[in-house]
C-alpha cells in the first residue's frame, strides 16, 4: 500500500461540517479523520485547529491520550492481539510474541511494506474466544501459534 | 408512524400480538460476538436458503438475536415453540436440522447438547445445567428478540414500563420504587441507584443530564456489550424512565470503541424509538421530552471512571477529577448529572413492571436482584451467566461453568477487573454479593469472573494487571502514576528471578500509599491485584524470590522445557512450530530441545499431541 502524497484535506472540512463546528465533538471528528486517512496527519490537526478555533496543542493532547488515534500511518491491515485477562491466562502473550516473530516487528510497529500493523489490545470483549486475534474486522478465536501463518496468509495477497 | 399517546402504544402492542401466530416455527440464531466469530451469520444464511428451498417460508421465521450466553458451544440455534436447543451448528448441518426438526417434527440428535457427566443428550435449553441454575432477567430478551426490530421488543412487553410510569406514576414515586427495590449500581461501585437519582433530582441546575456508561473496559468482562447489542431498547427504556423521574431532557450513551455492533444496534434502536415518538419531544403525547446521543470512546480505560467519562463527552482528554465534587451536583458542563451503568439501566424497566418487592425477593440482605457475570478463563462452559445475588462462587464455577478445563485443579477466581482481586479456593463457598467480595479484598466490579487453574502463576497475574494499569493510568496524580511504575519494576524483577527479600514488603507499602493518595478509583484500587495475591498466594512470591522458581511453570526466565523421550512419538509438530529451530530429531524418533537455543515460548508444549513436552 502506498501512502498518497497529496492528501485531500477538504475531507477535514466536511467532517467539521458534519458536527456543525461544535468543538466539544472534536474526539468524534478525530475518529472520522483516523478512519479517513488511517492516521491523524499533522496537516489535519492544523486544519482542525483553524476550523474549530482551538489550539493545536489541545488537539494533540487528545490525539495522544486516546489509543484510537495514531500520528503515524497504519498498515493496510491491523492485527490486534487481545491481551485481556482471559486471553492472557490462555496464552495471549505467546500469541503476540508469535506474531512479532512472524511479522518481524514489535507490537505497535508497521511492516516496511505498510501491509500490517501489529497492536496488542487490552480486551476486545469477546473473552469466550480466548486467546483472540482480530485482523481488521475479523475475529480469530482460540488462536494457536500453529494458526498464525494461516491467518496472515489470507491478508498477504 | 408516531405514537401520540400511551393508548396508541398499547393498541400497537395488541395489534402485533393479534398478528402473531404462536404456533409458527421460529429459528433463533445467536448473533452474539462469540457465535458470529464462529460463523453464525453464515449459518443463518443457510437456514434462510433452506427455508426458501423447502418452500416453507409461510410457516417458518428466522431471527438473528443477541448473545444467548453459552459462547463455548456456539454457533447456537434454538427452535421455538419446540424449545429445541442446538449447539455447534455448522452450515453443512442446516438442511438436515430443518428436515428433522420442522418436517419430521423430531430433532437432530447429533447437534444436541450432551451432558459431559451423564453422557445423555439434552433437548431443551432450560434443562441444560449451564442454563438451569441461572435466573435470566436482564438477559431475558437476549436470544428471544431481534435487537434491530423495535416491534419485537414491544411484543415482549417492551415500553410497557414506560406506559406505566407515564400514566400512573409521579417522578418521586418512581424514585421511591427504585430505592425500595434495593438496586445498586452494576458498574462496580454498588451505590444505591434510587439515592443517586434523588440527589440528582434535588440538585440545582437549569438542565439535568443522564448518562449510560457503556465503556466496559475491565478486561474479561463483556456483559454490557451483550446487553447493548442484544437488547438496546431495554437500556433506552430504562433511561427514558430515569429521565422522567429525574427531570432530564438529554441523555448520553458512552460506548467503548471496541464495540462497533453495540453502536450500530443502539443507533438503530434510537432511530426507531424516535420514529415511534418514544424519544424526542412530547414522548407519547405527554409533556416529557428526552433524547439520547451516542458517544464513541477513544480507547482509554480510565474513561470508564465517571468524571473522566464526562470530560471525554465534553471533547477533552479523559482525565478524572477529585471525588469531592459530586457528579450528581456538578457533572456534564457543571450541571447535575446522573450516571449509571448499562446493566443498571436495563434493570429499571423490570423493577417498574414487576414492582420493587419482586426485585428484592431475590438476592442477599444488601445486594438485591440478579447479576450478570462473564464467566471466562480456565472454565469448561465459558459464557455469559446471570444468577441471583448470593449464589456461591462454587455454584457459578462448577455447576454452571462445569468445572475447570481438562479437570485441572482450581487455583483462583479473579473478579472486579484490574481493581479487583484474586480469590482462592478456601472462599469458594461464600455467597457472591457486593459486600462479601469486598471483605475478601476483591470487588464485584462490572462482573468479569476469570477462573484460573494450577497452570496460572499468580505473580505473573499481578504483574499482568499492573502492566495493564501502567498503560491505562492517565498520569494526572503521582501516587497512581509513579506507584504503578515502581510496582511493575519490582514485579518484573521477581518474575525474572531477580527478586529481593524486601520486595513483598515494599509492594505492600506502595499499595498502601496508592490507596490513600490517588485521585480516583483507578489508582485507589490499582494495588488490589497485588495485595490479594500476596495475601492468598504469598508462597508463590516466596518461591520466585527465594528459590528462583515459578511453581506454575509460566515465568519464562525461570523455566526450562524438555522432551520426555519415552512419551515422544517423533511427529515433528513441535519442530515445525519452533521459531528458533531449537528442536532436533528424526521422524518417529524422540526429539530433543537445544537448551542454548530455546527461548521458552512454549509453542512446542502447546502443540504436542501426547504431552511429551515437560516444563520444569
Amino acid at each position: 500500500m502506498e501512502i498518497p502524497m497529496t492528501i485531500d484535506f477538504s475531507k477535514v472540512d466536511q467532517i467539521v461540517q458534519k458536527y456543525e463546528h461544535n468543538a466539544s465533538k472534536v474526539i468524534l471528528m478525530l475518529q472520522d479523520i483516523q478512519t479517513e486517512f488511517r492516521y491523524i496527519p499533522q496537516e489535519a490537526v492544523t486544519r482542525l485547529s483553524e476550523n474549530l478555533r482551538i489550539s493545536e496543542s489541545q488537539i494533540f493532547h487528545i490525539a495522544t491520550f486516546y489509543k484510537a488515534f495514531s500520528l503515524t500511518p497504519r498498515g493496510e491491515h491491523e492485527v490486534r492481539v487481545c491481551l485481556g485477562t482471559a486471553c492472557h491466562i490462555r496464552g495471549g502473550k505467546r500469541i503476540s510474541d508469535g506474531f512479532e516473530r512472524s511479522l518481524n516487528l514489535k507490537a505497535g510497529e508497521t511492516t516496511p511494506d505498510a501491509k500490517f500493523t501489529l497492536e496488542t489490545v487490552n480486551c476486545l470483549g469477546a473473552c469466550a474466544l480466548a486467546p483472540l486475534v482480530q485482523v481488521d474486522e475479523e475475529n480469530y478465536g482460540k488462536m494457536t501459534i500453529e494458526k498464525i501463518e494461516t491467518v496472515l496468509k489470507q491478508y498477504r495477497k | 408512524m408516531r405514537l401520540e399517546s400511551v393508548t396508541q402504544l398499547e393498541e400497537l402492542r395488541n395489534r402485533l400480538l393479534s398478528e402473531r401466530d404462536p404456533s409458527k416455527n421460529t429459528i433463533f440464531v445467536c448473533g452474539g460476538t462469540g457465535c458470529l466469530s464462529n460463523g453464525s451469520a453464515l449459518v443463518a444464511e443457510a437456514f434462510r436458503d433452506e427455508i426458501s428451498a423447502q418452500n416453507i417460508d409461510a410457516s417458518v421465521e428466522l431471527k438473528m438475536t443477541g448473545c444467548h450466553g453459552f459462547c463455548e458451544r456456539g454457533p447456537l440455534v434454538v427452535f421455538r415453540p419446540q424449545g429445541i436447543f442446538y449447539q455447534k451448528v455448522t452450515v453443512k448441518s442446516v438442511p438436515e436440522i430443518v428436515k428433522k426438526t420442522i418436517i419430521e417434527k423430531t430433532h437432530h440428535e447429533q447437534y444436541l447438547y450432551k451432558d459431559p457427566n451423564t453422557k445423555e443428550s439434552v433437548t431443551h435449553e432450560a434443562d441444560i445445567p449451564f442454563y438451569k441454575h441461572q435466573v435470566r432477567w436482564v438477559l431475558g430478551h437476549n436470544g428471544k428478540i431481534d435487537p434491530t426490530n423495535i416491534d419485537g421488543y414491544i411484543l415482549e412487553n417492551g415500553y410497557s414500563a414506560l406506559s406505566k410510569v407515564l400514566t400512573t406514576m409521579q417522578p418521586d414515586e418512581i424514585i421511591d420504587q427504585i430505592e425500595k427495590s434495593g438496586l445498586r449500581g452494576r458498574g462496580g461501585g454498588g451505590f444505591l441507584t434510587g439515592r443517586k437519582w434523588r440527589t440528582t433530582k434535588k440538585a440545582e441546575g437549569e438542565v439535568r443530564y443522564i448518562i449510560c456508561n457503556g465503556d466496559e473496559g475491565d478486561p474479561g468482562a463483556f456483559m454490557d456489550r451483550s446487553i447493548m447489542e442484544g437488547d438496546p431498547h431495554g437500556v433506552i427504556e430504562g433511561m427514558i424512565i430515569g429521565a422522567y423521574a429525574i427531570g432530564s431532557s438529554k441523555g448520553y450513551i458512552y460506548v467503548r470503541m471496541e464495540y462497533p455492533l453495540a453502536v450500530k444496534n443502539l443507533l438503530k434502536a434510537i432511530e426507531d424509538a424516535r420514529a415511534y415518538g418514544l424519544l424526542g419531544k412530547n414522548i407519547l403525547g405527554t409533556p416529557l421530552s428526552f433524547d439520547i446521543e451516542i458517544n464513541r470512546g477513544g480507547g482509554a480505560f480510565v474513561c470508564g471512571e465517571s468524571s473522566a467519562l464526562m470530560t471525554s463527552i465534553m471533547g477533552k482528554a479523559g482525565e478524572p477529577r477529585a471525588k469531592y465534587i459530586h457528579t450528581s451536583e456538578k457533572g456534564l458542563w457543571d450541571m447535575p448529572t446522573n450516571l449509571n451503568n448499562v446493566e443498571t439501566w436495563a434493570n429499571v424497566p423490570l423493577i417498574i413492571s414487576n414492582g420493587p418487592d419482586w426485585f428484592s425477593s431475590v438476592g442477599t440482605q444488601n445486594s438485591k436482584g440478579t447479576k450478570v457475570f462473564s464467566l471466562v478463563g480456565s472454565v469448561k462452559n465459558v459464557g455469559l451467566v446471570e444468577v441471583p445475588m448470593g449464589l456461591t462462587l462454587r455454584e457459578i464455577i462448577f455447576d454452571i461453568g462445569g468445572g475447570i478445563i481438562k479437570d485441572r485443579k482450581f487455583k483462583a477466581v479473579q473478579t472486579g477487573g484490574p481493581s479487583g482481586g484474586c480469590i482462592p479456593e478456601q472462599y469458594l463457598d461464600i455467597p457472591v454479593d457486593f459486600d462479601e467480595l469486598s471483605k475478601l479484598g476483591s470487588m464485584m466490579g462490572s462482573g468479569g469472573m476469570i477462573v484460573m487453574d494450577e497452570n496460572t502463576c499468580m505473580v505473573d497475574v499481578a504483574r499482568y494487571f499492573i502492566n495493564f494499569l501502567v498503560d491505562e493510568s492517565c498520569g494526572k496524580c503521582t501516587p497512581c502514576r509513579e506507584g504503578l511504575r515502581q510496582m511493575l519494576t519490582i514485579l518484573t524483577r521477581i518474575t525474572k528471578g531477580e527478586g529481593r527479600a524486601e520486595d513483598i514488603k515494599i509492594l505492600e507499602d506502595l499499595g498502601d500509599g496508592m490507596i490513600w493518595g490517588s485521585l480516583c478509583a483507578l489508582g485507589g484500587s490499582a494495588p488490589n491485584p497485588v495485595l490479594t495475591t500476596i495475601q492468598y498466594f504469598r508462597n508463590e512470591y516466596e518461591a520466585h524470590i527465594e528459590k528462583k522458581q515459578c511453581p506454575a511453570g509460566v515465568c519464562t526466565e525461570l523455566i526450562s522445557l524438555s522432551i520426555n523421550p519415552d512419551a515422544c512419538i517423533g511427529c515433528r509438530r513441535c519442530a515445525k512450530v519452533c521459531s528458533v529451530s531449537a528442536i532436533a530429531g528424526e521422524n518417529k524418533k524422540p526429539h530433543v530441545i537445544d537448551q542454548k537455543l530455546c527461548i521458552r515460548c512454549r509453542a512446542c508444549y502447546e502443540v504436542c499431541p501426547v504431552d511429551a513436552v515437560i516444563i520444569t
